[in-house]
C-alpha cells in the first residue's frame, strides 16, 4: 500500500501523471462553475445535461468508428445542448413544469443513450470495450491523448471563468437587472449553457455521466458553509474539487476494476458533510455551540434576576441567600443553578459566603448587571401595554425572553420612546444606572 | 433642452401573460424631470408596466420609444430599482459589490471596475448612508438597508430615467425619507423618476405627476388635476366589474395548471 | 411465452408507475422520483449483502429505510445554507455511488451488476420463477408488479378526491381538513414501492421516465384528473409494449427502448398541441377582440 501511495504522489509513473493532470483540472472547473449552477438554482439542470450527453457520446461512436477523444467531445456537446435548448422550449411552450421537464429529459436521452450502448455492444465492433467507462467513469483507463483534449477543456472553462467572472456574478445573481442595463441576456445564456455542457464533458472518462452532476453540486454546497463572498466560494468549491478528484483517482488506480466516479462522489460527499458539521461560522457545531451558549447564558440572568428580585422582596441588599431560597423563588433544576451560580461567581457577579449550607450575594457588578435584565423587562412591558395595547397580563412572558435579547441601543430608543418611565404597569420600579439617576448607594 | 424628444413614449401598448391579458391598449408620453407616481389597485398592471417599458416582458403590440429612439440603442439612459423579493438575498456578495454592478452598464466584457467606478460607488453608498456596511454580506441587512442599496446602485448607473418598483414597500420612516430626499435630487438634476407606489395618502405629497392604472390607463397628469377623486373611483371603484369578470372567467378556463405555478 | 412474460412486467410496472406519477407531475416534484430512484440503491445491495438472496422483504425494508433517509436528509440540509434543489442532488447521488461501490466490493456476493443498476433485467424476466411448495408460479417479479399496482390501484382509487384536491391547491387540502400529511406519506410510500418493483425490471434512471414521462404526457392533454389517470397508464403501457419491439428489432436494451417510446410518445402529444394551438390561433384573436369590445364599453 505504501509503495502504492508512494508511486502514485511522487508521480513515478508517467500514466499517473497524465491522468492526475486530468483529473485536477476536472475538479477545478466543474468546482467552479458548479457554484454558479447552485446560485442559479440549476443544479439537477447540470443532472439532466450529464445524462443527456450519453447518447451523444454514442453516436459519435458509431459514425467515427473508434474512440476518438475529439469526436466524442464534440458529439458529447451537441447533445448537451439539444438537452438544455429541449428543457428551456418545453417550459416556455408547454404547461409542463420545471422539475417536470428535467425529469422527462434526463430520463429519455439517457434511455437513448443505453439503447445505443447495448447497440454497439450487440454489434460486435471491436472497439466499443472501454466504451462503458463512461458510465461511472475509470480514471485508469484514460490515454495521454484523452488527457490533452479533456484537461484543455477543464482549462478553458477555468480561464473563461476568470474573464467573464463580472459578468457571471451579475447574470446569476440579478438576470433581470443585467437585461435591463443591456447585457445581451441571449449570448450570456449561451455562454453558460456552453461552459456548463464542457465541463460535464470533460468529466465523461474521469467521473461518468451518471455521477458527474455531483461534481458540480456537492463542492459547490460544501463551499457555501466556509464563505460570504463569490470568489472565495469559487475557489474554495475548486479545492474541493480538486482534492475529490485526487481521492477518486487514486483509489482507482490502486484497484483499476473499481470505477472512478463514485469514489470521487463520496470523498466529495465527505468534505461537505466535513463543512456541514465544522466550518467555522456557518457549521452546525458551531451553531450548536452558540446555542448552548445562549441557553447557558439565559439560565444565569435568570438566576441573577432573581437574587435581585428577593432583595427587593425585602429591601435588604445586605443578605446573602442560600440555594434553596433562590429554589423557592425560581424553580430551576438544582444541578443547573450550581452550573449558573458557579459561572457567576467566575465572573465576579455573585460572591459565594461559606458557611453551612453556602450563601450567595450580589456584588456591585451583579448588582448593575441585574438591574439592567429587570430595567429592559419591565421598559419592554410596558412598551407592549402602552404602545401596542397588549393585555398588562400577557405580556411578563414575552418580556421573559425579550430581556436577554434587547442591545443596549434599542433599551436607550425604548426608555426614549417611553419618556424614561419610573414603573412598569405592574407597579414595579424600574431600576436606572444610578449615575445617571442620582439615587443613592 | 438637450432632447426635444420626451423621456419616455409609449403607443398602444398591450401585454398579456400567458394569453392573460393584463395591460391593455396603454398610450401616454412622460415629461421631462418629474416625479411621478405609478398607482393602482393590486393586480392593475402597475409593475408589468414598467418592466414591459424595459424590455423584461414581451408585449403583444405596441411599442416603446426612449427620447424618441428605441430602448435597445438608449439601454445606457435607464436605471431600475426592482422589488425587494426579486433576487436572491442569501447570493454570496456583499453591499460594495451590489452597488458596483451599477457600473456594469458603462464596463465592456472582460472590463474590470476603475478607480472611478469605484469612487462612484463609495460616494452612492455615502449617498444612501449605507458606507458603514460596506463589506456586510447582503443577507445581513434590514428591509430598508436592502432598499437602500438597491438604490445606490441604481445612482451609480448615471442613467436619464429611474424606473422603481415599489422602492417605499416595507421600507422603515428613516429610509423612507432618505428615498424620498435621494428622489428629490434625482429631479433637482433633471433626471426622469418613475415608481410605481402603493401608498395613496403620500401620493400627493411626494410626487409631481400621476399616473392611475387599472389594466389600462385610467388618468395621467399633474397631481392637481389628476389626482382627484373622480379619477381615483374610476381606477379603484367598481366601474371595471365586468371586465375583471371576463378575465376572471378566461383564467378559469385553465384550472388545472393553476396550482402553484407561480 | 418469454415475450409475453416481458411485456406484461414492462406494462405492469408503467402502469403503476403512471398512476402515482401523476401525482408527481401535478404537485410539481417530479424530481423526487429521481432521487427515490437513486437513494434506493444501497438499501436493496445491503439487503442482498446479508440475505444472499433476492428476497423481496428485506428488499422492500432496505430499499425503504434509504429512501426515508433520502427525504430526511434533503429537509434536513435544505434548512441550511443550501436550496433544496442543490440538498437533493447531493443527497440522492452520494448514496447512488456508495451503493454503486458496494455492488463493486462484493461483485462476488451480490447477485446485481452495474449493468442491472442501469438497464434492469427485464429481458430475464421469464426465468426469474416463483416456487411456492414445488408449484411453478410464474415470474415472480410479475407477481411483485401486480401487488404493487393493485396497490397503487386502490389508494387513488380509495382516496381519489383527497388526492385530487391535495394536487389541486395544498392550501386549499389542508383548510378543508383534508390530512395533508398522511396524504403526502402515503404517496411517498406508493412512489417508493412502485420506483423498487421497478427498479429490478428497468433499473434506477429508466424507472424515472416511467414515472414521470406519461403522466406529462396525458397532463398536455387534458385537464380533467380522471382522463389524465387513464391517459398516463394507456402512454405508459403502449410505450412498453412499443419499446419491447423496439428493442428487439434494434438488438438493445428493453429498459432503454422503453424510456425512448415513453419520449416519443410525449413528443407526439406535443406536436398535436401544438396544431390544435395553431388551429385555433384566430379564434383566439377573435375572443380577444371582443374581449376590447367590452373593453372600450366598460371604460366609458
Amino acid at each position: 500500500m505504501s509503495e502504492l501511495l508512494a508511486d502514485f504522489f511522487l508521480l513515478r509513473d508517467p500514466n499517473v501523471r497524465w491522468v492526475l493532470a486530468g483529473t485536477v483540472l476536472l475538479g477545478l472547473s466543474a468546482g467552479a462553475m458548479g457554484c454558479f449552477a447552485v446560485l442559479r438554482k440549476r443544479a439537477l439542470v447540470g443532472d439532466a445535461v450529464a445524462h443527456a450527453v450519453l447518447p451523444g457520446v454514442c453516436l459519435a461512436f458509431i459514425v467515427a468508428g473508434d474512440k476518438d477523444p475529439l469526436v466524442l467531445l464534440l458529439g458529447s456537446v451537441i447533445f448537451g445542448w439539444i438537452s438544455i435548448v429541449l428543457m428551456d422550449y418545453l417550459i416556455r411552450e408547454s404547461k409542463i413544469s420545471a422539475d417536470t421537464s428535467i425529469g422527462m429529459i434526463l430520463s429519455v436521452f439517457f434511455g437513448l443513450g443505453v439503447v445505443l450502448l447495448t447497440y454497439i455492444q450487440s454489434s460486435g465492433n471491436v472497439n466499443q470495450s472501454g466504451l462503458d467507462a463512461f458510465l461511472f467513469g475509470s480514471a485508469a483507463s484514460m490515454l495521454p491523448e484523452d488527457v490533452m483534449v479533456f484537461g484543455l477543456v477543464s482549462l478553458l472553462v477555468i480561464i473563461a471563468i476568470i474573464l467573464l467572472y463580472k459578468e457571471l456574478k451579475l447574470v446569476s445573481f440579478d438576470p433581470a437587472y443585467a437585461t435591463v442595463i443591456g447585457y445581451p441576456m441571449k449570448r450570456m445564456e449561451v455562454v453558460i449553457g456552453t461552459l456548463l455542457v464542457v465541463t460535464i464533458t470533460a468529466g465523461l472518462q474521469a467521473v461518468g455521466v451518471v455521477l458527474m452532476a455531483s461534481m458540480l453540486i456537492i463542492p459547490a454546497a460544501a463551499a457555501r458553509y466556509w464563505t460570504d463572498s463569490l470568489w472565495v466560494m469559487l475557489v474554495v468549491a475548486a479545492s474541493v474539487g480538486v482534492m475529490a478528484a485526487i481521492s477518486g483517482t487514486f483509489i482507482s488506480y490502486s484497484a483499476p476494476s473499481m470505477p472512478t466516479g463514485p469514489w470521487m462522489v463520496v470523498a466529495a460527499a465527505v468534505l461537505f458533510t466535513l463543512s456541514y458539521l465544522f466550518a467555522p461560522k456557518h457549521g452546525e457545531v458551531r451553531r450548536w455551540l452558540s446555542l448552548k451558549k445562549d441557553r447557558e447564558k439565559i439560565g444565569w440572568e435568570n438566576i441573577l434576576k432573581t437574587l435581585y428580585h428577593l432583595e427587593e422582596q425585602d429591601k435588604n441588599t445586605e443578605r446573602a441567600r442560600t440555594r434553596n431560597e433562590i429554589l423557592k423563588k425560581r424553580r430551576v433544576q438544582p444541578e443547573e443553578l450550581k452550573k449558573s451560580l458557579q459561572k457567576l461567581c467566575k465572573m465576579n457577579f455573585v460572591s459565594r459566603l461559606p458557611g453551612e449550607p453556602e450563601s450567595y450575594l450580589l456584588t456591585a457588578l451583579g448588582r448593575e448587571r441585574a438591574e439592567r435584565i429587570v430595567r429592559v423587562h419591565r421598559l419592554w412591558e410596558l412598551y407592549l401595554t402602552e404602545r401596542l395595547n397588549i393585555a398588562g397580563d400577557h405580556v411578563h412572558d414575552d418580556a421573559e425572553s425579550m430581556e436577554h435579547l434587547i442591545t443596549p441601543e434599542i433599551e436607550q430608543q425604548l426608555a426614549v420612546l417611553l419618556g424614561e418611565p419610573t414603573s412598569d404597569p405592574h407597579q414595579s420600579a424600574i431600576p436606572y444606572r444610578h449615575s445617571d439617576k442620582g439615587g443613592d448607594v | 433642452m438637450k432632447d426635444q424628444n420626451p423621456p419616455v413614449e409609449v403607443h398602444d401598448l398591450t401585454v398579456s401573460y400567458q394569453k392573460k391579458p393584463v395591460l391593455w391598449d396603454v398610450d401616454f408620453s412622460i415629461p421631462e424631470s418629474k416625479l411621478i407616481a405609478v398607482v393602482g389597485p393590486n393586480g392593475a398592471g402597475k409593475s408589468t408596466l414598467i418592466k414591459a417599458i424595459m424590455g423584461l416582458l414581451p408585449s403583444v403590440s405596441g411599442h416603446v420609444l426612449i427620447y424618441g429612439k428605441p430602448l435597445d440603442v438608449q439601454r445606457k439612459r435607464i436605471a431600475y430599482v426592482p422589488q425587494r423579493e426579486t433576487v436572491d438575498w442569501d447570493f454570496p456578495i456583499n453591499v460594495r459589490e451590489l452597488v458596483t454592478m451599477g457600473r456594469y452598464a458603462h464596463l465592456k466584457i472582460f472590463q474590470r471596475p476603475s478607480s472611478d467606478d469605484k469612487e462612484r460607488v463609495e460616494r452612492a453608498l455615502e449617498e444612501v448612508g449605507m458606507s458603514a456596511y460596506a463589506e456586510r454580506q447582503i443577507s445581513q441587512l434590514s428591509g430598508g438597508q436592502q432598499q437602500r442599496v438597491f438604490l445606490a446602485r441604481a445612482l451609480v448607473q448615471d442613467a436619464d430615467i429611474y424606473f422603481m418598483d415599489e422602492p417605499f414597500a416595507g421600507v422603515d420612516a428613516a429610509t423612507e425619507s432618505a428615498i424620498l430626499d435621494l428622489l428629490r435630487d434625482l429631479r433637482l438634476k433633471g433626471k426622469t423618476v418613475i415608481v410605481v407606489h402603493h401608498d395613496l395618502q403620500t401620493v400627493s405629497d411626494y410626487f409631481d405627476w400621476v399616473m392611475l392604472l387599472n389594466l389600462r390607463l385610467v388618468a395621467f397628469g399633474p397631481m392637481e388635476t389628476t389626482f382627484t377623486k373622480e379619477n381615483l373611483q374610476k381606477a379603484y371603484g367598481g366601474q371595471l366589474n365586468i371586465l375583471s369578470q371576463v378575465l376572471e372567467l378566461t383564467r378559469k378556463k385553465e384550472f388545472i395548471r393553476e396550482p402553484g405555478h407561480e | 411465452m418469454a415475450t409475453f412474460w416481458i411485456i406484461l412486467t414492462g406494462s405492469l410496472a408503467a402502469a403503476a408507475c403512471a398512476l402515482v406519477g401523476s401525482f408527481l407531475v401535478l404537485r410539481k416534484q417530479a424530481m423526487l422520483s429521481d432521487a427515490i430512484s437513486h437513494a434506493v440503491l444501497p438499501g436493496i445491495a445491503i439487503a442482498f449483502l446479508l440475505t444472499a438472496s433476492r428476497n423481496t422483504v428485506p428488499m422492500l425494508l432496505g430499499a425503504g429505510a434509504f429512501g426515508l433517509l433520502t427525504v430526511y436528509l434533503t429537509e434536513k440540509l435544505s434548512q441550511g445554507r443550501i436550496m433544496s434543489d442543490a440538498a437533493m442532488g447531493i443527497v440522492f447521488t452520494t448514496l447512488f455511488a456508495i451503493g454503486v461501490i458496494i455492488v463493486n466490493l462484493f461483485a462476488g456476493q451480490v447477485d446485481i451488476d452495474q449493468d442491472c443498476i442501469l438497464y434492469g433485467e427485464i429481458a430475464y424476466v421469464p426465468w426469474d420463477r416463483w416456487f411456492y411448495a414445488g408449484i411453478d408460479l410464474g415470474p415472480r417479479p410479475v407477481w411483485i408488479l401486480s401487488f404493487v399496482l393493485l396497490l397503487n390501484l386502490a389508494f387513488v382509487i380509495s382516496c381519489y378526491k383527497e388526492l385530487k384536491i391535495y394536487a389541486f391547491d395544498k392550501n386549499l387540502a389542508i383548510s378543508m381538513g383534508i390530512p395533508v400529511g398522511i396524504i403526502h406519506y402515503a404517496l411517498m410510500g406508493t412512489v417508493s414501492f412502485s420506483t423498487i418493483a421497478a427498479f429490478e425490471s428497468v433499473g434506477a434512471i429508466l424507472v424515472v421516465a416511467l414515472l414521470i414521462v406519461p403522466p406529462a404526457t396525458a397532463y398536455i392533454l387534458t385537464e380533467k384528473l380522471h382522463v389524465m389517470l387513464l391517459l398516463a397508464v394507456f402512454f405508459g403501457v403502449s410505450s412498453a409494449i412499443s419499446g419491447y419491439y423496439f428493442a428487439w428489432w434494434t438488438n438493445s436494451s428493453i429498459a432503454g427502448a422503453i424510456a425512448v417510446m415513453t419520449g416519443i410518445f410525449f413528443a407526439l402529444a406535443f406536436a398535436y398541441t401544438k396544431w390544435i394551438k395553431s388551429k385555433t390561433q384566430k379564434e383566439l384573436k377573435e375572443a380577444q377582440i371582443g374581449q376590447s369590445v367590452i373593453l372600450e364599453t366598460t371604460s366609458n
